[in-house]
């Protein structure tokens, strides 16, 4: 276990009944209780039973983990809370838009980096592109860099999903 | 009415309110529940106890919870009527109080348009509720209904809001019976784990200085959990201490009793809990109010901590051994274990440890000085102590500040459900309210909201409830015309300088309780405080006394703000250091 005054950065996994208001229950316990949030999503996962599924990236000492955690399962709504980075290996992926606006040889090296990133032109003008890329925050975080000095206008990011890896679910 | 009839909405409310055993609510009408008071008016089964504003239903029904067990029932229109319940249902949610909170609210096409006496319930009352529901659905009412009694009394126990639109009340749908809605995911853990307990039990038999830290959670897990408590700590022959809200969960009367711990707990609580070398914490949450300075917080000792709510465990203090559960269950597994594995603590260190208790015990932290010139309100209390001894039929209430923190190292409790205050929000004008609602619960029982002059103005308008249902409610003011906790602390920490702290332009006490129609007792010499304690006890109907009190007296001991357990100041004689750190001032 890491010291206990270490800050660390947790990818926490929540299920959750898909109803109004259970985004809000989650992100109020961050505000109100001053925990960071990194990054956010939620969609739902399974219609049948109506649950929406929320990655929340957030980052802390072991006891502020804890805590956010036990908050997070005290929640009526919510049926369960999981630790990724504590139970073991697990993906974590997330995708950005990223338009650059250029020309001439800065054009040209955009595509050539997006190549080796292997992000995706979704969108093409005489004087733009909007990349898709797929990846790790950190991935993302490099490309984004490099375009910032390629003619970058316009950056959305979907903040992480993920999941453990091997057999078992959530 | 068999399940699947169609009924109103309103119909549903009470219908599911009679099925989940409610016999009282508090509450104030408005035109967002008129629906409901409709239907309260045509049966009899429920009776309606009409305040004067609606933070107050809150708290009469807190009062009634905690004095019962039962949950307590509140129905406020919406708007204002939400509103002004908000106090009350962030102090349920700090004191673990189980309340179902029934709001109105603007018919479903208008919630957004800004409509009359439209506001967003849900989304004010989210942070201040267990948990709350907008019901748009008439379909979904009944099951809501019972899912809300089944939240607000399970686990941690706390307040609920269900926020029922106008045009649902109207609407007709199909009843459902409590046994027909499960929650889907709501489970919370009661049953402890027994590998947990069983370590707790070594580590409790091994202890050579050991002490129970015990709070509310004993007396949320029902009477049971305090007898059980007791039979345990007899057992072992260890001390006990009780927190502001635990009071009651161990008799107050018994030699093992150290008193309440904390900042104005007492001297041998304090600083047996900085020297124990075993904690058993059962159903305290290591509160700002117990623990003082966190980093010097009892250095030496394993700490147990038992707690139904996870997220209490490491919270605040990282501890040994945490048992989440049910507070009756743990203890009733950790007596048949310490049973079965026969269990003999170590004597000869249990002896020195009590000994050096009895010379902690012997520096008499709450001695006062008793004059004959001026009425000090720990001797008004000591008087009314004496006045009801023996009785097991005495509800107490306060307001905040120093007569609540004088209340609780003065009167004794010796069985749960008896103390009424607001522990962790800390509400002025919580008490009256409270003391109604323990008088509506217990019609026969003498409930007395031991009360300031500052605090008890601000819900003085219930003395009209009091009035209507006819409730023998005492208010003991111990009127040292100041709102003396914040003169206390400007004494100490800000240079006596008293900005704002002074009451005046008081009210004539007498005259106002004469004003609602009860009686109103003053007294403002030593001579006349016993015969203003029994003729208030004697009389049937209302009663206010203006017990005029030393209006200098301070409330001690005191850890004050920052400093550690082993820090406190005893008396007037000891002044806080010049060097109050920093750190310290800023905690409130």
């Amino acid at each position: 276990m890491a010291p206990q005054d270490t800050i660390r950065r947790h990818t926490i996994s929540v299920l959750v009944d898909n109803e109004p208001g259970v985004l809000a229950r989650v992100i109020g316990l961050f505000s109100g209780r001053g925990y960071n949030i990194e990054s956010l999503t939620v969609a739902e996962v399974n219609e049948k039973d109506s649950l929406s599924r929320i990655t929340v990236v957030t980052s802390g000492t072991p006891m502020i983990i804890e805590q956010i955690k036990a908050q997070l399962d005290r929640l009526v709504p919510v049926h369960k809370v999981k630790d990724l980075t504590l139970a073991g290996p697990f993906i974590e992926r997330e995708m950005a838009l990223v338009k650059v606006s250029g020309s001439g040889e800065k054009r040209v090296e955009a595509l050539r980096i997006a190549d080796i990133f292997k992000a995706r032109v979704v969108d093409a003008t005489i004087t733009s592109f909007v990349f898709e890329i797929t990846g790790t925050a950190e991935e993302l975080n490099r490309f984004v860099e490099l375009m910032d000095q390629l003619g970058l206008v316009d950056i959305s990011r979907t903040g992480a999903v993920a999941m453990s890896r091997g057999a078992a679910g959530l | 009415m068999s399940t699947g009839t169609k009924l109103t909405g309103a119909d549903i409310v009470i219908k599911a309110l009679r099925d989940q055993g409610v016999d009282t609510i508090f509450g104030y009408p408005g035109g967002a529940v008129l629906p409901i008071y409709d239907a309260l008016f045509k049966q009899n089964d429920i009776k309606h106890i009409l305040v004067r504003h609606e933070q107050a239903a809150v708290h009469a029904a807190e009062g009634y919870a905690r004095s019962t067990g039962k949950v307590g029932v509140v129905l406020v229109t919406s708007g204002p009527g939400a509103t002004n319940a908000v106090t009350g249902l962030v102090d349920a949610l700090m004191d673990s109080i189980p309340l179902v909170c029934l709001t109105g609210q603007v018919p479903t096409h208008l919630i957004g348009n800004d409509a009359f006496q439209e506001c967003d319930t849900t989304g004010i009352t989210r942070p201040a509720t267990k948990h709350n529901y907008l019901v748009k659905d008439v379909n979904n009412l009944a099951r809501t209904l019972h899912e809300g009694f089944y939240v607000a009394k399970s686990g941690r126990p706390g307040p609920v809001v269900i926020d029922i639109p106008k045009d649902v009340q109207f609407a007709e749908g199909t009843y459902r019976t409590p046994g027909e809605s499960q929650p889907k995911s709501y489970r919370p853990q009661v049953k402890p784990d027994l590998n947990r307990v069983e370590e707790a039990v070594e580590l409790i038999a091994n202890a050579k200085r050991p002490i129970f830290y015990v709070g509310g959670g004993v007396i949320n897990a029902g009477p049971i959990a305090s007898q059980l408590l007791t039979q345990f700590v007899r057992m072992t022959g260890y001390p006990c201490t009780n927190t502001l809200m635990g009071l009651g969960a161990y008799p107050a009367s018994d030699p093992q009793f150290l008193g309440m711990l904390g900042m104005h707990g007492t001297y041998e609580a304090n600083l047996a809990m900085h020297g124990c070398d075993v904690m058993i914490n059962i159903g305290a949450r290591f509160d700002d109010r117990v623990t003082g300075k966190l980093s010097e917080f009892s250095p030496g000792s394993k700490k147990i901590h038992v707690d139904i709510d996870p997220s209490n465990i490491n919270k605040n203090v990282p501890v040994d051994i945490a048992i989440v559960g049910d507070a009756a269950y743990v203890l009733e597994d950790m007596i048949r274990i310490w049973k079965a594995r026969q269990k003999r603590p170590d004597q000869k260190a249990l002896k020195a440890w009590w000994d050096q208790i009895n010379q902690w015990r012997a520096k008499d932290c709450l001695r006062y000085d008793r004059t004959d010139q001026v009425i000090k309100p720990q001797y008004a209390l000591e008087r009314l102590r004496d006045a009801v001894k023996g009785r097991d039929d005495v509800f107490i209430s306060t307001e905040v500040g120093q007569h609540q923190m004088w209340a609780a190292q003065f009167l004794p409790f010796d069985k749960p459900n008896r103390w009424l205050t607001s522990g962790g929000l800390g509400t002025m004008g919580y008490g009256l309210p409270a003391a109604i609602g323990a008088q509506i619960g217990n019609p026969k029982g003498l409930c007395i909201d031991v009360a300031g002059e500052a605090s008890i103005l601000m819900n003085i308008q219930e003395l009209s409830t009091a009035a209507q249902y006819r409730l023998p409610v005492k208010v003991f003011i111990l009127n040292n015309q100041w709102m003396g906790m914040v003169r206390q602390w400007q004494e100490l920490l800000h240079g006596s300088r008293y900005s704002h702290s002074y009451s005046e332009a008081l009210p004539d006490f007498v005259k106002l309780a004469e004003a609602f129609g009860g009686v109103g007792l003053r007294a403002t010499k030593v001579s006349e405080v016993d015969d203003v304690i029994r003729t208030m006890i004697e009389t049937p109907r209302f009663v206010v006394v203006d017990m005029c009190v030393d209006p200098k007296e301070n409330c001690f001991p005191m850890i004050p703000g920052g400093k550690a357990h082993n820090e406190m100041l005893l008396g007037p004689e000891e002044r806080v250091s010049e060097a109050t750190p920093e750190e310290g001032m800023v905690l409130v």
